[in-house]
């Protein structure tokens, strides 16, 4: 049994034109480890992501032969017995910390709000292990940052806020969406830092979604590759760059490079096959 | 001679105590046919010259000169927007999402004086490599690429020889943006073009440019030649730093 078991996973959303399936039956399983979701936008990788969470509002619909966490078949939980799975077993790290972060509220006080959902304890208790959580995640004065309002804050410490208040209930699994896609690459690299070393000491699965390939292949550790709502290619996150799919080569190809100057860069020619060939499981 | 020049440039934003000084001191200049870079983190003014160029950042102070021409101030003449046109970051939100790909392309050039207008907008589109049929679209029936390369039609329509860039690809796929950057490279090539370029993505720097200049916090810290930034034989600090993250 994985810490995670996705098996044939569809997203549907009804339009006037018929229905549109965003991920089409995705199978794949997480353990202990910093699993990537890659590929270009629309390809469904959000969208599994927050098919996990049942976080897909009506008129979506999210259809699975089994999202399992440790065994519990999370397809006939209730919506309260949803909400006791977000944030304690399994947190979610949106992309623009701008957009994630109520602009009225002190940040300390959002997150001690997301522990005192979780926790059973005093105000005081929380606000002692909101000030550790900000240490961790590397901020200098935890005490300012308390106090201070989501706009009064960078963006990289917005999204260190973010991963404090995601971490701090203790999920057993964390899905960061595009966490740093926002942030300038040197803050960039620090955020991840700090994601992968509390993901390491707590023995999290993670599951980063990101378009960034680079990226990808230096920071996870297995990688799964989408296109048009199914996972076409499944490989080592340090052996990316060996890809066979012409549709991840091409993206690599795509890419500019200082160390290989060319006149025009290589374009992607899609294949329309690569959308009805079946989906590769992500199944370990 | 040099199409742009920038001598001793400051731009700030507010003043007494609240002001910000956003550039400080920068000097570089750009011959004709030349593509310079721009690069720096968020916040670091790369954007703030190209709008204080283009007279959106109207506090500033120092030299620039386009084609022999000073500029002061805020207002820039009818002849200044013939040579001079900017391609912004977000395709999303740089068209008017209720006037038509045909109407953005027909207002442009009638207020760039042609008669001509019909003939061009079809040559506009042929530059650009969009099809005829895109022709009476309206920007939310065009995937972020096609909608970039309106934009750059738009840019276009005045005949310029200049074109400033601001992060012209970082809202793209990446296969997507090596189509922009195969387009921009063609549009060059084609109708002798001089390219001012920002971007915090060094790669997509060093595939363009012949030369950049590196900036952090307002001020220009290092101006190389590409081959150096290739060779990653950057001399300051930081250059080496940005090169450090970004090269993998």
């Amino acid at each position: 049994m994985s810490r995670l078991d996705v098996e044939n996973l569809w997203v549907r959303f009804p339009t006037r034109q018929g229905v549109f399936d965003a991920v089409r039956g995705v199978s794949f399983s997480l353990e202990r480890e910093r699993l990537g979701i890659v590929g270009e936008s629309g390809s469904g990788k959000s969208m599994t992501g927050r098919a996990i969470l049942r976080l897909i509002r009506p008129p979506g619909i999210v259809e699975a032969d089994r999202i399992s966490l440790e065994g519990r078949n999370l397809l006939q939980a209730s919506e309260p017995q949803m909400r006791d799975v977000r944030g304690r077993q399994i947190s979610m790290i949106m992309q623009d910390p701008k957009f994630s972060l109520n602009p009225v509220i002190r940040v300390g006080e959002q997150i001690m709000e997301a522990y005192l959902m979780r926790a059973r304890t005093s105000r005081a208790e929380a606000r002692k292990t909101t000030l550790e959580m900000l240490e961790a995640v590397s901020i200098s004065d935890p005490e300012r940052v308390m106090r201070a309002y989501p706009h009064e804050i960078s963006g990289g410490m917005g999204q260190r806020v973010m991963i404090a208040m995601m971490l701090i209930a203790g999920p057993r699994i964390l899905i960061a969406d595009e966490p740093t896609s926002a942030l300038d690459v040197s803050v960039q690299r620090q955020v991840l830092d700090i994601m992968d070393s509390l993901v390491k000491k707590r023995g999290m699965g993670l599951i980063f979604i990101s378009h960034d390939l680079n990226l990808v292949s230096e920071f996870c550790d297995r990688v799964l590759i989408m296109y048009f709502g199914r996972i076409v290619e499944v490989c080592d996150a340090d052996r990316l760059h060996e890809a066979k799919h012409p549709y991840t080569r091409g993206l690599l190809n795509s890419l500019p490079r200082l160390d290989r100057p060319r006149k025009h860069l290589q374009t992607l020619t899609r294949d329309p096959s690569w959308k009805d060939m079946p989906s590769v499981t992500g199944v370990r | 001679m040099s199409l742009i020049e920038i001598r001793n440039l400051d731009v700030w934003f507010g003043d007494g105590l609240g002001r910000v000084n956003a550039v400080r001191a920068a000097n570089f200049s750009v011959a004709a046919g030349e593509s310079f870079g721009l690069v720096g983190e968020s916040g670091s003014g790369k954007s703030t010259i190209l709008r204080a160029l283009t007279g959106l950042a109207p506090t500033w102070s120092g030299r620039i000169v386009v084609d022999g021409v000073p500029l002061r101030g805020k207002s820039r003449s009818r002849a200044f927007f013939k040579m001079v046109q900017m391609v912004f970051q977000d395709p999303y939100a740089s068209l008017h999402p209720r006037h038509s790909v045909d109407r953005v392309l027909s207002e442009t050039l009638f207020l760039h004086g042609f008669k001509d207008i019909d003939a061009r907008v079809s040559k506009l589109l042929n530059d650009v490599g969009l099809d005829a049929r895109f022709r009476f679209r309206h920007p939310h029936q065009l995937s972020g690429g096609k909608r970039q390369r309106v934009a750059i039609a738009r840019a276009l329509a005045g005949e310029p020889d200049i074109l400033l860039l601001d992060e012209p690809t970082s809202a793209l796929d990446v296969s997507i943006q090596a189509e922009i950057l195969n387009l921009l490279t063609d549009l060059q090539n084609e109708h002798g073009l001089t390219y001012l370029m920002v971007s915090h993505d060094l790669p997509v720097i060093g595939h363009m440019c012949d030369r950049l200049a590196v900036m952090k916090d307002g001020e220009i810290v290092e101006v190389m030649g590409v081959d150096r930034l290739r060779k990653r034989q950057a001399t300051h600090p930081y250059s080496q730093l940005l090169l450090a993250a970004s090269v993998r």
